[in-house]
C-alpha cells in the first residue's frame, strides 16, 4: 500500500499549475509510472498529487507550418514507437521509444515523464541516505558502481536513465513549458541538472511549472539519425551503454552531427569532442573510430564500471558505420 | 481426530463454485461501510482536491460491469480488483511495474495494475483474467496455455495470459520476434518460456480460425 496523499484531477493547465504551485509536496502524475514506483519505494513522500491525466490536447502529435514536429507532453511512448511520421523522420526518436521499459509500461508512460523521471540508481531508490536524496554522500562512489556514470561525474555518479532524452536531444528538441508566469520555451539541453550545478536535482523547472510539448525542428536534408542501446538483460532494462545519432550528410560527408550518449552520464550526455571529431570528413572506418575515441577521450570510469568503456567506443564506431552501409 | 471432509467443512456454502463464491464476496466487500470522509464523485476532483483521509465515489468499468466503489487516492487497481472486488485471478507481485503479474486490460492495451491508481482507472474499460472466461468456459487465450502446459507453478500466468491477449489483439499475427517482445514486459521465474511463446502461438491460430 503507498503512503497516504491527497489527490486532485483538474481539467485545465491553469488550474493544473495553480494545484502545483499550492503546495511544496505536491507532484504531478502524468502515466504515474515513475512517480508511484518512487512512492512505494520511499524515496520521496508526496503530500499531494497532481493529476495531469485529464487534460486535453496534451496527447496530440502533430506535423508544424514550418515542417518541424509538436509533440503534447502526454503524448504515450507506445505511440512514439509506433507513429510512422515519426518512423519515416525522426526514426531515432522511434528506435528510443521501442527500448524504453516493457509494453505494458510504455502503454502508460508518457514522453513528459519519461524526460522528468527520477535516477535509477540502486542506492538512491533503496534504503539509503544518499547525497541526492539530502544525505551527505554518495555510496555508489566506493560502492557497487558498475552501472554507474563514467562522463560527468561529481559528487552524485548516477546515469540519467531516459531513452527518450538523447534521442531528442540529437534532433535539438526544445520543450513548451506553462506555470504561474505564463508560457516558455526551453532547449532539451537546458532541462537536465548536471550534479556539480546540484546533485538534489533533476530539472531545472520551477514550482508549478508544467511541460505541455516536445517541439521537433524540421528534419535537415540529408538528415540520417539511429539510436542503440545495450542492456544487461533482454526483456527489459536501463541502458548500460547507449548512443543517438543525428547526422546531416552531404555526398558522404559530415556536414553536421549530434552524439549522444545514454548510460553515460547524470545527465544525457552530448559528446561535442565526438561531433567536431566527425565535422567536415566523410564518413568512413577512420572518421567513426576517431569520434569513438574522442567521446571517450574524458571518462573517467569507478572501479567497477571501467568496462563501460570500450563498450561505448565499440558500439559509437559501429553504429557510425550503419549510415555507410545505408 | 475429525476426518477433513472437504466439502462439508467448507464455508462457502453449498451450491456455489469458488468462482461464484468470490464474486458474492466481492459484491458484498465493495458495500462494505468505510471509516473515511466519503468525497464527490472523482469525476469532479477537477473541482475539488480529494484529501489523503476522504473516500472517492468512483464507477470502474470492469470486465463488462459498472462497479461502484469507494477508494482511497492512494489505492492501486490492483487492491481495488483483488482486494474489494475478489478479482483474485490478477496477481500482486513486484508492486513496482517489473514482474507482470498484475497486468489487465485498460481500453485493450495491456497494463500493469500495480502501477495504476483506482481513481486514475475511471472512465476506462478494464479486463482481468477473470473477464476472459465464456460462462464457464475458458478463453481462447486461456485455453491455449492450458494446451501448450505453459506454466509450472502458475503464479505468473494470470499475468502472462493478459499480456498474450493484450498482444493478439493489438497484432492478430505477429511474428516469433514480435511475441517476445510482447511478452517481454511478464517474468516467469520457473522458466516457462518456451511453452508460453507456444501457448501465444496457439492463442493467435485459435482467434484467427
Ligand atoms: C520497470 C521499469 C523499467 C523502465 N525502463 C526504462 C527504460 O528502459 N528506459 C527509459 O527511458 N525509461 C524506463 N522506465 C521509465 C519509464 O519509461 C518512465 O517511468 C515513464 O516514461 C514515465 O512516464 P509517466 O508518464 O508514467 O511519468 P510519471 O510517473 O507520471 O511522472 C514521472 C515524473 O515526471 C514528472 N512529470 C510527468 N509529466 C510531467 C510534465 N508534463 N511536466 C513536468 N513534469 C512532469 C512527474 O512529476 C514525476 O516526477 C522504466 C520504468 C520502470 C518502472
Amino acid at each position: 500500500m503507498l503512503p497516504g496523499f491527497s489527490y486532485t484531477r483538474p481539467e485545465t493547465l491553469k488550474k493544473a499549475v495553480e494545484e502545483l504551485k499550492a503546495a511544496e509536496d505536491a507532484y504531478l502524475h502524468a502515466g504515474g509510472t515513475d512517480l508511484l514506483g518512487c512512492l512505494h519505494d520511499g524515496v520521496f513522500p508526496a503530500g499531494k498529487v497532481v493529476s495531469i491525466s485529464a487534460l486535453k490536447g496534451l496527447q496530440e502529435v502533430r506535423k508544424l507550418s514550418d515542417g518541424g514536429l509538436l509533440i503534447g507532453a502526454l503524448t504515450t511512448i507506445r505511440t512514439l514507437e509506433t507513429d510512422a511520421d515519426i518512423g519515416a523522420r525522426y526514426p531515432v526518436l522511434s528506435q528510443a521509444a521501442a527500448e524504453v521499459a516493457s509494453p505494458q509500461l510504455r502503454e502508460q508512460g508518457t514522453l513528459g515523464g519519461n524526460l522528468c523521471q527520477k535516477p535509477r540508481c540502486w542506492y538512491y531508490r533503496g534504503e539509503f541516505d544518499c547525497l541526492r536524496k539530502g544525505g551527505k554522500e554518495c555510496f555508489a562512489f566506493n560502492g557497487q558502481n558498475q552501472f554507474h556514470c563514467i562522463l560527468g561525474g561529481s559528487a552524485c555518479y548516477i546515469v540519467h536513465p531516459s531513452d527518450t532524452a538523447p534521442a531528442l536531444l540529437a534532433l535539438d528538441a526544445s520543450l513548451q513549458v506553462s506555470g504561474p508566469q505564463g508560457e516558455r520555451s526551453l532547449p532539451l539541453s537546458e532541462l537536465h541538472v548536471a550534479p556539480n550545478d546540484d546533485p538534489r536535482r533533476e530539472i531545472y523547472l520551477e514550482a508549478g511549472e508544467i511541460i505541455t510539448a516536445i517541439k521537433l525542428p524540421k528534419p535537415a536534408a540529408g538528415l540520417k539519425s539511429s539510436y542503440r542501446k545495450i542492456r544487461a538483460r533482454q526483456s527489459w532494462d536501463f541502458a548500460v551503454a547507449g548512443v543517438a545519432l543525428a547526422l546531416v550528410m552531404d555526398n558522404g560527408t559530415v556536414k553536421d552531427s549530434r552524439v549522444v550518449l545514454s548510460g553515460a552520464a547524470p545527465i544525457p550526455w552530448r559528446s561535442q569532442k565526438a561531433e567536431q571529431a566527425l565535422q567536415g570528413k566523410p564518413l568512413n572506418a577512420e572518421a567513426a573510430g576517431l569520434a569513438a575515441m574522442e567521446a571517450m577521450a574524458d571518462a573517467r570510469p569507478l572501479e567497477h564500471n571501467a568496462y563501460k568503456v570500450p563498450m561505448f567506443k565499440g558500439l559509437i564506431k559501429e553504429e557510425l558505420l550503419k549510415f555507410i552501409a545505408d | 481426530m475429525p476426518e477433513n471432509t472437504g466439502e462439508h467443512d467448507c464455508s462457502c456454502g453449498k451450491g456455489l463454485t469458488r468462482r461464484g463464491f468470490l464474486s458474492t464476496a466481492g459484491a458484498t466487500t465493495a458495500l462494505v461501510a468505510v471509516s473515511g470522509r466519503i468525497n464527490v464523485n472523482v469525476a469532479q476532483a477537477a473541482a475539488s482536491e480529494i484529501t489523503s483521509e476522504d473516500m472517492a465515489k468512483i464507477t470502474l468499468d470492469i470486465n463488462g460491469r459498472q462497479q461502484r466503489l469507494l477508494v482511497e487516492p492512494r489505492w492501486s487497481l490492483l487492491f481495488v480488483l483483488r482486494d474489494r472486488l475478489g478479482l483474485s485471478g490478477t496477481k500482486v507481485g513486484c508492486e513496482r511495474g517489473e514482474c507482470g503479474a498484475c497486468t489487465v486490460l485498460i481500453d485493450g492495451r495491456p497494463r500493469y495494475a500495480c502501477m495504476t491508481l483506482a481513481v486514475e482507472a475511471t472512465g476506462r474499460k478494464i479486463t482481468t483474467i477473470e473477464g476472459l472466461m465464456n460462462g464457464e468456459q475458458l478463453g481462447q487465450t486461456q485455453q491455449a496455455f492450458l494446451e501448450e502446459d505453459a506454466y509450472q507453478c502458475g503464479y505468473c500466468t494470470p499475468g502472462q495470459i493478459m499480456a498474450a491477449e493484450g498482444l493478439l489483439r493489438i497484432n492478430p499475427d505477429p511474428t516469433s520476434e514480435q511475441i517476445a517482445t510482447g511478452m517481454s514486459g511478464n517474468l516467469c521465474r520457473c522458466g516457462a518460456y518456451p511453452h508460453i511463446i507456444n501457448a501465444v502461438n496457439s492463442a493467435g491460430a485459435k482467434k484467427r480460425n
